[in-house]
């Protein structure tokens, strides 16, 4: 996998195929195509192949599990030894637990990418003191302009601002880098939202572990 | 959808008006919408003519077309709040003229989950069908709904959750209910966008309501079959 990573309104919008002669393909959320990309550089797994869908799909979750299938199966045609899904739940009640169980492929364990790059078990400790918490990565936060603004229509109709998010009480930026710029665009946003703003430094949390254990697969 | 700039509405004629409040729910002008209730009323229409005739019916058509994908959720947000500013006129209204009351409805979104644009949506339409409807609000331990179904005697208990990591909440309500021996004496609906069929007969739900225009139909449909069964057993 040797080709650069588009940018990140490709990432929202096409999604990303890096293929060169790998083994193994990890089918995943074009909001994770950085962070993973840096794990298998770092590391030299030169034997894993990324595709990821579209990160707008984020919107509308329904549609991510037929879609992941869909990969799937063309990733079989492709003659792929290991294929293993890079999406969480994200919103779809178990639909896409279900593709990867039909299909016989693994998935990263948790409820959203917010849950496993903080870790799992420690976003779920967390849960009830964070009711109120909009969380953003480093993605969303470049992305949010396309992804919530625009794509919560707030761009059209800023006075729906407060019927999106007017329970919620502080932006958690969980930051997969220490990047000041990405910071200042974070808290920008939480400004826009009209909530507080608070900074995790996660790094890549669970995401590094499951990388891994399919490069070892 | 429509040229607002050279319409007068009070110029337009009944039927003229109901479709142009309809067009003008659809593009979510609040304003409007609120001056043709009044106009309707100042015509000698009866409330709860107003409210199904011109607000409802305008909103069902709101609903086919996001169903069909050709409006969104912000298109939909704006039209329930052209519409709940018409019920705002309406409410007291119809409270004194005796409208028709389908039944009665506790709702609210379920523990650990603050969304609640869906369950807004559900209690407005629920409301418009002629349900008198209990909201809870957000965040609601178990505890806030039996309280809620011991003061209210709901017919219907109805439960919200956008995520995945709350939905399973539904199902600690309905092993409550089971405990304390009144399941049976409530439709339990629930909805929300992680949620589907085959998770709602799995929790012990008696119906999953995709959208807010399911649910009015399923509560009617159940609010009918429960009349069916009173009257067979007279």
């Amino acid at each position: 996998m040797t080709s650069s990573l588009p940018d990140d309104d490709t990432l929202t919008e096409t999604g990303l195929e890096l293929r060169s002669r790998g083994r193994v393909l990890l089918i995943a959320c074009g909001a994770l195509a950085r962070e993973i990309l840096a794990l298998t550089r770092l590391n030299g797994w030169s034997h894993i192949d990324l595709a990821c869908l579209p990160a707008k799909l984020h919107n509308r979750p329904a549609l991510i599990p037929e879609a992941v299938r869909g990969r799937i199966q063309r990733a079989r045609k492709q003659g792929y030894t290991g294929i293993h899904v890079v999406y969480a739940d994200c919103g779809t009640g178990g639909l896409l637990d279900r593709v990867c169980e039909e299909e016989g492929v693994s998935r990263i364990e948790g409820p959203h990418c917010y849950s496993f790059f903080d870790g799992n078990d420690a976003f779920a400790e967390r849960s009830e003191d964070e009711v109120g918490a909009f969380y953003l990565t480093d993605f969303l936060a470049r992305q949010f302009d396309a992804l919530v603004w625009r794509g919560m229509g707030l761009d059209r109709h800023p006075e729906l601002r407060d019927l999106y998010f007017g329970n919620y009480d502080r932006v958690v930026f969980l930051a997969q880098t220490e990047d000041p710029a990405l910071e200042t665009r974070a808290r920008a946003a939480a400004d826009r939202l009209g909530l507080a703003f608070e900074k995790r430094v996660t790094g890549y949390g669970d995401l590094a572990g499951f990388v891994s254990a399919a490069a070892q697969g | 959808m429509a040229e607002e700039d050279d319409i007068i509405l009070s110029e337009l004629d009944d039927e003229e008006l109901v479709q142009q409040m309809h067009d003008d729910l659809y593009d979510g002008l609040k304003d409007e919408i609120v001056e043709s209730v009044n106009i309707l009323l100042e015509r000698g229409w009866v409330p709860y003519d107003v409210l199904t005739k011109a607000l409802v019916e305008g909103m069902r058509i709101v609903g086919i077309d996001f169903r069909d994908g050709i409006l969104f959720v912000p298109e939909v947000l704006l039209a329930a709040n052209a519409m709940k500013a018409g019920m705002g006129v309406l409410k007291p209204l119809l409270a004194e003229t005796g409208a028709p009351r389908l039944g009665t409805m506790v709702i609210g979104t379920v523990k650990g989950d603050i969304h609640d644009i869906g369950k807004n949506l559900v209690s407005m339409m629920m409301e418009g069908a002629g349900f008198e409807v209990y909201d809870l609000g957000i965040n609601n331990p178990v505890e806030n709904y039996l309280e809620a179904i011991e003061t209210h005697k709901p017919d219907i208990l109805g439960m919200s959750a956008l995520l995945t990591t709350t939905m399973p909440y539904m199902k600690v309500v309905i092993d409550t209910m089971k405990e304390k021996g009144i399941r049976d004496d409530y439709v339990v609906l629930v909805g929300g966008a992680p949620l589907n069929e085959e998770f709602g007969k799995a929790i012990g739900a008696d119906a999953y309501c995709r959208d807010a225009a399911v649910a009015v139909e399923t509560a009617k449909s159940f609010m009918s079959r429960k009349h069916n069964q009173a009257a067979a057993a007279g």
